[in-house]
């Protein structure tokens, strides 16, 4: 069954009951993408498919025929990061790292969503464009658990690239 | 040769001031940032080794008994099975930080609800969870098992001799002003976002176990001790660590599982533990209901000073929550009772959660004396300060560096704090009510064994190696900081190599005492790489300065490299802590002030600024000791607010073992954190003149929240976490 990652072409054959997440890691070795509960509630195992932020944990990898998926890996390179990863690491949006991948996939799409106007829990207006503040951040990013507490940094530092993009 | 430190004395010498290069203190980036957030970075269950099968754990289901069958036939047919363990060598428990023994090891003899009691091997991870959850095992239940610390059957034993001095109850009567109050809290799970994870290979001499682990030198015994292997034969490597906080102190149960079942099946074996299993078969920080007397006279002074904790625990269990840690030393009080008693019940092992002791005992120590102050009408900040003894009340030693009356001021200056009117229901916004809060901080300071190596290569480089490990707190940047700044060199020709027993012992992520320990070790061992050049120049130790890669002494400046000529020098250090624990209180200092908004109608609590001042000796990282002050300020958030463990009362399961159901705080629930570093140097905390850094900013943090809700809207909730329906219950109409 065909589906890229990353740019590359892969197939997948393996037992039906496998999931997104499990395929990623331990079939193409893409350990970037991190379990933390396999249950779809710490945000952990953050991907994108065809763009948009998922879960992989709660996605068996049959599900996704012809899907193009980004994981971190995907990004950039420790040589080459991208800018979401350099503002990590400038702001120190992280401690363990455990959450990070999941946290950054999660930014990247979630920057997105505001782009094509996608409103919020804490949007005052749902019909106007949607401008990033910091609690819009902290809204859209509360599905990513960071038990390490690096929340306040993560919010500096996607602030900083939403500054960037302005 | 290994030299050795033996830390007596305070160290004056302030060396690291000293030197040249000027790294130390800086907020460099994370040594291993980019590894981590390009996801290259390699944790426990992420190494590709050929051959490998998946293991899946199978737990109890009864709270006591006997197991009197695996009934492992109709798993073993389905398809991809290899086999189906339960072997007396496998770990029941996780081993207690700093055990440096097998835990508690008979599976089959169930002491509590989720204890590992076999392992299913499979090919795959798929086939190993689907047999895992079809494996029957039958029991022989021991009646109404004692689960609950609430049963009237629940006996308590004090778990060390009590401090008692002069009489309490008599200051009580004589004291203008006292308080006497019950708080209790909730159990907690560290709930590292990394599940606990080992990966075994076995080459018929040699264990080596990839695993999330903090104390290597610990755990390498813990793990031979359970498998019945020399320790030399044992190799760990956890070079990366997904978070600990105390629950990755000693080995747990999939170590030895994965073990047992590489040895048995003479293949390498994976097992990661499932989120649920993290919650029923490692850790618990103990529920706790502490009683509170403070007597004061009539200038607030504290005259009196009783601290009671009831905890509880496993049978067997060395440890009880040290709740009364820092009531020993922070406050006065002639007329003292210090009393903490365990019972023994049936629930998951309790074991250290982040600043065991601390994180729970000063929470509600610091709510007491928010109603003591608000009891005499004054400052709560003003109360404190009126109350930082001399010495030490019951040892009567010094102490040692202490900056908490800077810590008080500095942080009510940057909260603007305004402590004259403490009248609850003063401020309102729309349907909020909205108050301050303050509270201090403490937390002991640790120091604990370690070695190190540091190698000065001929190219000018350096290498420092350490089985130390970083578990998110900064420690391979803090030892690239103390190498470069001892070195003169630049930070980035330091690489630091941790987490492998093949390295010598560090001393271990835990108590806080990782970076002032191994870090010592280090410096120890850069000094002595100083007098070999020293040596080489014919001057005094003293007299060289290191800089940028070169060595100067007098009018003389030569390059490293030149210096060294072909020969790397290597120095291996030891760092001992000695009298020096014994001589002095020493701990870490810092206030907290937080304001929350609390919903006039839901009694909801939202934090809306909370700021933190903290002393902790040298700060060898800006950036990564204000990270980690914010991750505990993150925890007494979720102290204060969210977090409980939830039993059954029948049989003592865990009701909510996962992130769904226990509630870490998320993104939305922190406000923007306000960390101010106060700059301290304390010569007895370490010859780094550092302390620990990674619990402090717990250490109280729940209190400030509790009496800011408290000043919002005048209810008084003595007991953590504060949930809406607690708040609701004493909401004034509105
Ligand atoms: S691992 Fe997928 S949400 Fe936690
Ligand atoms: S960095 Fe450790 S969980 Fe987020």
């Amino acid at each position: 069954m065909p589906l890229t990652i990353n740019g590359t072409d892969h197939d997948f054959t393996g037992d039906p009951r496998t999931t997104l997440l499990d395929f990623l890691r331990d079939g193409c070795g893409l350990t970037g993408t991190k379990k933390g509960c396999d249950h779809g509630q710490c945000g952990a195992c953050t991907v994108l498919v065809n763009g948009q932020r998922i879960n992989s944990c709660l996605t068996l990898a049959v599900m996704h025929e012809g899907d193009a998926v980004t994981t971190i890996e995907g990004f950039g390179t420790p040589e080459e990061l991208h800018p979401l990863q350099e503002a990590f690491v400038r702001h120190d949006g992280f401690q363990c790292g455990y959450c990070t991948p999941g946290q950054i996939c999660s930014a990247k799409a979630m920057l997105d969503e505001a782009a094509n106007g996608w409103a919020s829990f804490v949007s005052d207006d749902i019909t106007a464009p949607v401008s990033l503040t910091r609690d819009e951040i902290r809204e859209r990013m509360s599905g990513n658990l960071c038990r390490c507490g690096a929340y306040s940094n993560i919010v500096d530092a996607i602030a900083e690239v939403v500054e960037a993009g302005r | 040769m290994t030299s050795v430190y033996t830390m007596d004395e305070p160290d004056e010498r302030n060396r690291l001031d000293a030197m040249a290069q000027g790294v130390i203190g800086k907020p460099l980036d994370r040594l291993e940032g980019p590894l981590k957030v390009s996801g290259k970075a390699t944790y426990a269950a992420e190494y590709r080794i050929p051959n490998c099968v998946e293991g899946v754990l199978v737990t109890a289901t009864i709270a006591r008994g006997q197991v009197t069958a695996i009934d492992d036939e109709a798993v073993l047919q389905m398809p991809g099975v290899i086999a189906v363990l339960s072997d007396d060598r496998m770990t029941a428990r996780a081993a207690q930080g700093g055990a440096g023994k097998s835990p508690v090891r008979k599976v089959r003899d169930v002491q509590y609800y989720g204890q590992p009691v076999a392992l299913v091997v499979a090919k795959t991870f798929e086939q190993a969870r689907h047999a895992a959850k079809h494996l029957r095992i039958r029991y022989r239940e021991e009646p109404d098992p004692l689960v609950d610390p609430e049963d009237e059957r629940a006996t308590f034993e004090p778990f060390e001799d009590p401090t008692v001095q002069g009489d309490l109850d008599q200051a009580m009567d004589a004291a203008a002003h006292a308080v006497d109050v019950v708080y209790t809290t909730e159990g907690h799970n560290s709930a590292a976002m990394e599940p606990h994870a080992s990966i075994a290979e076995w080459d018929g001499k040699t264990l080596t176990l990839h695993s999330s682990l903090q104390m290597l030198r610990f755990n390498r015994k813990e793990l031979a001790d359970a498998l019945g292997l020399d320790a030399d034969n044992v190799r760990l490597a956890s070079p990366y660590v997904g978070g600990g906080f105390g629950s990755k102190l000693g080995i747990s149960p999939e170590g030895a599982a994965a073990s047992v079942a590489a040895i048995t099946l003479k293949r390498p074996v994976r097992v990661v533990l499932l989120r649920q299993q993290v919650f029923q078969c490692i850790m618990r920080r103990s529920e706790t209901r502490q009683r509170l007397r403070l007597a004061a006279d009539a200038e607030g002074r504290l005259i009196g000073f009783g601290h009671e904790a009831w905890v509880s625990n496993l049978p067997e269990e060395e440890f009880a929550e040290p709740v009364l840690q820092a009531s020993e030393f922070l406050y006065p009080g002639d007329d003292r009772k210090l009393d903490l008693e365990v019972t023994r019940i049936h629930r998951v092992t309790a074991g250290s959660v982040r600043a065991p002791g601390e994180a729970v005992g000063m929470q509600a120590l610091e709510g007491a004396m928010d109603e003591l102050a608000l009891a005499m009408e004054i400052d709560p900040v003003e109360l404190r300060l009126r109350n930082i003894p001399e010495r030490h009340p019951t040892l009567d030693i010094p102490y040692s560096s202490r900056k908490l009356e800077e810590c008080l001021r500095k942080g009510a200056e940057r909260f603007d704090w305004d402590g004259a009117d403490r009248t609850p229901c003063k401020k309102r916004e729309g349907d909020w009510w909205i108050g301050t809060g303050m509270a201090t901080a403490t937390r002991v300071h640790n120091l604990n064994k370690a070695e190190a190596r540091v190698t000065f290569r001929a190219d000018g480089s350096v290498e420092v190696a350490s089985d130390m490990t970083d578990i998110g707190t900064g420690t391979y940047t803090v030892l690239q900081q103390i190498a470069a700044e001892m070195l003169g060199v630049d930070p980035g020709r330091v690489e630091v190599h941790l987490g492998d027993t093949d390295f010598p012992p560090g001393s271990g992520s835990g108590g806080s005492w990782g970076a002032a320990s191994t870090g010592s070790a280090v410096f120890q061992a850069c000094e002595g790489i100083r007098s070999k050049l020293a040596a080489k120049l014919g001057c005094a130790e003293d007299e060289l300065t290191l800089k940028d890669g070169h060595a100067v002494t007098g009018n003389r400046r030569i390059a490293i490299a030149d210096l060294l000529g072909d020969e790397a020098l290597t120095e291996h250090a030891r760092f001992k802590p000695g009298k020096i624990t014994e001589a002095f209180a020493a701990a870490m200092y810092g206030a907290f002030f937080a304001e929350v908004a609390v919903n006039v109608y839901s009694g909801e609590v939202r934090v809306r600024r909370f700021t933190g001042a903290f002393s902790m000796g040298r700060v060898l990282n800006a950036k990564t000791a204000t990270s980690q002050c914010m991750g505990g300020m993150v925890w007494g958030i979720g102290s204060a607010l969210t977090e409980e463990l939830a039993f059954d009362q029948r049989d003592g399961h865990i009701v909510n073992p996962d992130l769904a159901e226990y509630h870490v705080p998320v993104n939305l629930d922190v406000p923007h954190l306000d960390v101010l570093l106060v700059e301290e140097r304390d010569p007895a905390g370490s010859p780094l003149q550092a302390k620990g850094v990674g619990e402090l900013g717990i250490c109280g943090a729940a209190g400030a929240i509790a009496n800011a809700i408290h000043h919002a809207c005048g209810v008084r909730v003595r007991s953590f976490p504060i949930t809406p329906d607690k708040v609701l219950a004493g909401l004034p109409e509105v």
